[in-house]
């Protein structure tokens, strides 16, 4: 990979939880059963019209203004014709030449300061159907013996996110890619979950040589489902057009279709194949203008945003931690529980997140109570706590009661049962391999059912096995 | 004993009213009509069987979607498709109390003008069934003409209301569009298409308005009128300036009877007090046709994409994949006119067309608008024929789609600029009717029909087919 440099464009579809779908009364709901949340005019019967969803549009608005995108005064519904059985009016209903969100900047902080990454537009569509190709091979339409159509996702709506190739690693797209899924999240938006594809990803792939000016041909990379799918997709695709030059060939533009279990890259099309959409503006539709009131109002609603808490958590913690809190969504948690900050932050992140208990459930007083008395009672009463914390009414008190073991009196013997029953270890230990320390806490930690305290139990092996 | 021939649906909602006759027996008498007329006329492609309502009975062009009532478009891709929801229109006759007599015959998709390109095969005119009643509200048209409804629904995409209402000796009114709701309506051109009433009399006219107009929360391009229909009463058009558009009034075509039944017209006119002068619309009529022939395919090729076998309507018998089953579907199920349509609409749409095709002919139907605006700035209204021509013989132009095409020429112009018109009979031409087109500002219904109720007062039609009284 050295000496050339990948150059990455996501775009983006992430599916609005409005309670009814883009242009139509139908619930909006996910994982009911096939064909119940249908209408005729989701169905494209004669005549039917599409009414657009007030709420898609303000929610869309909102989303925009969180990308730093200016919002269109008129914005236009364009139809973008093809036939597919999921599409039931032969066209879908876009937006094209003049979407309702353009030119945003996200910044995605790391560890040497903000990534801005720019956002080309984003705008308002619905969704196509669900087709399921029943016998055949992984699910395609070729070789399968009947498809069968779920119209229950059609016409939800989608907002698109496009962004400038301003991504040069793969590693950078799948945090600028979390990152915005946090930002969705916390709008309220969207529950922008991958694996139930109310959170989608497409990628435009480049490479070319570092410091070369200009863009080579991309490949469109479609529909990877996790964020690891991102990262691994973007990574093979680098691989393979990094390897494709080096060998004299080129890269042509086409679809491909990551397959994560291989980690092989598939074509889907060439260009030739490529669609003319016929994009005209939809005529059943009026232009879209937000007054500037909704638009006020919308940004007055959002919070401050992922990119920014992290920045001022970093006054705090390391960038990592403060990251990892933040994307995770657990820096709320953190934020509200008092004591020492990283101890705080290390808990919260890790420990408790390891419990599964919803931090948004978690009693921030009692668990601050707890991270405080954490070397002093016995570890095993600590993870306890945590397992109970996210809880109804969970109370610190009955666990602070108990005093972790420091009695020297009472380790010691703990103490050589364990090195003698580890006379190998002890010997490698005093012949440099310190590292085996931890290893000896371990098993007195284990040896008093955690009740010891690691501290102290610490610093007697240390005094005992230097002797 | 009922003349469904000549009964208005003002006078028989009278009847109605003074309990002389029952909304039954209106409709049983309609319905006899029917049985004896409509072989020959073939107006109907659908009648039914029972209808509720107490009100004067009505007949919906088969665009309009009807709840649990055949809807096909005169198309075989949707013989055997029943709809399970009423278009707004059709419910508000419903809830006007006004029973379905049945669905009217058409140009497959509203596309064409004589309701020869019917899927399910051509209506005649009542005043000689060897001529083509108009179209493509062609099977309304005859159906009121003919005694076979007191009153219709027609839809008006480029002249669909108001030329097969010259032709069949009728008033037909296109409204402003977006003042009647589109939802249901089986889409051939969503920028154009409008609804509107084909009937005996001016007044009636206005009364269906009354009942289908306003805004529908399912259509967001409808509004609502800024002042409501009012039934006509004027004798006279004292303080009323009409212009006469020259371009309108010379076409191309026109036939030397249809010019002298119109200026006959003008000049009544004139003594009933309406001042009269000459305007020019040189673009619109120039370039009308032309930007119409390019923005409806355009639209058209995506509204019947929905047309593919897999939900509703015909499908093919194919063994072999989704494409063929498309091909296959369409190919079977659209006649000529639809399939030209498609065509035409999907080139002007395609890459590297967009702009030269489509995007021109956006930017020409601005520059319609704003002829027409000039022109109302010195006029109230204008006038002119409907059609060039009389009702022309059945196959006549039915191998020259260019010609058939310049039976709206005069009425195009106006339906691009959204505008609304009234066509109301004027006169006879080789014993035929001719129609006079007047057209007006946005939203100048009630002024269309003051006018026209005077003049139709004046002129003395009598809309009874010659060959039937
Ligand atoms: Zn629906």
């Amino acid at each position: 990979m050295t000496g050339w440099e990948p150059v990455v464009g996501l775009e983006i579809h992430i599916q609005l939880k409005t309670q009814t779908k883009m242009f139509c009364r139908c619930e909006n709901v996910w994982g009911e059963g096939p064909n119940t949340r249908t209408c005729p005019v989701c169905l494209a019967h004669p005549g039917t019209l599409p009414v657009p969803n007030g709420r898609a549009i303000e929610w869309a608005v909102k989303l925009g203004l969180a990308l730093g995108c200016e919002v269109a005064e008129r914005s236009v519904f364009h139809r973008k014709n093809y036939f597919y059985p999921d599409l039931p009016k032969g066209y879908q209903i876009s937006q094209y030449d003049e979407p309702l969100c353009t030119a945003g900047r996200f910044a995605v902080p790391g560890s040497g300061g903000d990534h801005e990454i720019g956002i080309v537009r984003a705008h308002l569509e619905e969704d196509a159907a669900k087709t399921v190709h029943v016998g055949g091979k992984a699910g395609r339409i070729s070789g399968a013996a009947h498809s069968l159509v779920d119209f229950n996702r059609g016409g939800t709506p989608l907002v698109e996110i496009v962004t400038e190739p301003d991504l040069h690693s793969p590693e950078e797209a799948r945090r600028f890619l979390q990152l915005l899924r946090q930002t969705v999240v916390e709008l309220g938006i969207s529950d922008a979950e991958m694996e139930k594809g109310s959170l989608r990803c497409d990628a435009n792939v480049s490479v070319r040589r570092e410091g070369e000016e200009g863009l080579r041909t991309k490949t469109e990379l479609k529909n990877m489902n996790s964020f690891k799918f991102v990262g691994d997709g973007i990574a093979a695709e680098v691989a393979r057009q990094i390897e494709v030059y080096e060998s004299g060939g080129e890269v042509g533009q086409e679809t491909l279709h990551f397959d994560p279990a291989s980690g092989r890259i598939s074509s889907l099309r060439s260009k030739e194949e490529a669609h003319d959409y016929r994009y005209f503006p939809e005529p059943d539709l009026v232009p879209v203008e937000p007054p500037a009131a909704l638009v006020e109002r919308m940004r007055a609603e959002i919070g401050e945003l992922p990119a920014a808490r992290i920045r001022r958590l970093e006054g705090e913690l390391d960038f990592d931690l403060s990251y990892g809190l933040v994307a995770s969504g657990r820096d709320e948690l953190y934020e509200r529980v008092p004591g020492e900050r990283r101890a705080v932050a290390n808990v919260v992140m890790n420990q408790l997140a390891a419990t599964g208990a919803h931090p948004g459930r978690v009693n921030a007083e009692e668990l601050g109570k707890l991270i405080e008395a954490r070397d002093r009672i016995p570890r095993a009463t600590f993870d306890e706590a945590l397992t109970a914390a996210g809880e109804p009414g969970f109370t610190a008190e009955r666990y602070l009661a108990e005093e972790a073991v420091t009695d020297a009196s009472e380790l010691d013997p703990v103490i050589e049962r364990v090195l003698a029953a580890n006379g190998s270890q002890v010997a490698a230990y005093r012949s440099g391999k310190e590292g085996l320390l931890g290893f000896f806490v371990g098993q007195v930690m284990r040896e008093t059912q955690g009740k010891a305290n690691p501290k102290v139990v610490n610093e007697r092996l240390r005094e005992r096995l230097g002797a | 004993m009922i003349d469904t021939l000549r009964l208005t649906a003002e006078d028989a909602a009278g009847l109605l009213k003074r309990k002389e006759v029952s909304s039954e027996e209106l409709t049983r008498a309609y319905r006899a009509s029917i049985a004896e007329r409509d072989p020959e006329l073939h107006a109907y492609l659908h009648v039914t069987e029972s209808a509720d309502g107490d009100g004067v009975p009505i007949a919906l062009k088969d665009v309009i979607t009807t709840k649990g009532v055949p809807t096909t478009a005169a198309s075989r891709i949707l013989e055997g498709y029943v709809p399970v929801f009423d278009s707004t229109v059709a419910a508000c006759c419903k809830d006007a109390g006004l029973p379905l007599l049945g669905k009217t015959n058409l140009d497959e998709f509203a596309m064409g003008s004589s309701t020869e390109n019917s899927g399910f095969g051509p209506t005649r005119n009542p005043w000689d069934p060897e001529r083509v009643p108009g179209g493509s509200s062609g099977g309304s048209a005859a159906a009121v003409a003919g005694g076979l409804a007191p009153w219709a629904l027609g839809s008006d995409t480029g002249g669909s209301i108001k030329q097969p209402a010259s032709l069949c000796g009728l008033v037909g009114l296109r409204p402003t569009y977006g003042t009647v709701s589109r939802y249901g309506i089986v889409a051939f051109a969503s920028s154009l298409d409008q609804v509107g009433p084909l009937t005996k009399t001016v007044r009636d006219s206005a009364l269906l308005m009354q009942v289908i107009s306003g805004a529908d929360p399912r259509d967001s391009t409808t509004v609502e009128l800024p002042q409501p229909i009012e039934l006509p009463e004027a004798e006279d058009l004292r303080g009323l300036r009409i212009g006469i558009p020259r371009e309108l009034n010379e076409a191309e075509g026109m036939e030397p009877g249809v010019k002298q039944s119109v200026d006959a017209a003008i000049r009544l006119a004139e003594e009933l007090g309406a001042e009269v002068g000459e305007t020019r619309l040189p673009r619109s009529v120039e370039f009308g046709l032309a930007c119409y022939y390019l923005i409806a395919p355009a639209e058209a090729s995506a509204n019947l994409a929905r047309y593919d076998g897999v939900r509703f309507g015909h499908r093919a018998q194919v063994d072999g994949d989704l494409t063929e089953l498309y091909e296959r579907t369409r190919w079977e199920g659209f006649g000529d006119e639809p399939k030209r349509r498609i065509m035409l609409g999907t080139y002007a749409l395609s890459a590297g067309y967009y702009e030269a095709y489509y995007g021109q002919a956006q930017k020409v139907r601005t520059v319609i608008k704003d002829e027409f605006a000039a022109a109302f700035r010195d006029f109230d209204l204008l006038v002119s024929p409907t059609s060039p021509t009389v009702a022309f013989r059945l196959g006549e132009k039915a191998e020259n789609p260019l010609a058939m095409y310049l039976s709206d020429v005069l009425t195009i112009p106006p339906n691009m600029a959204g505008l609304p018109g009234l066509s109301i009979p004027c006169g006879l031409s080789e014993g035929l009717p001719v129609g006079l087109q007047l057209i007006g500002p946005q939203f100048s219904e009630n002024a269309l029909f003051r006018a026209g109720h005077a003049l139709e007062r004046a002129f003395a039609f009598d809309y009874v087919p010659e060959r039937l009284r």
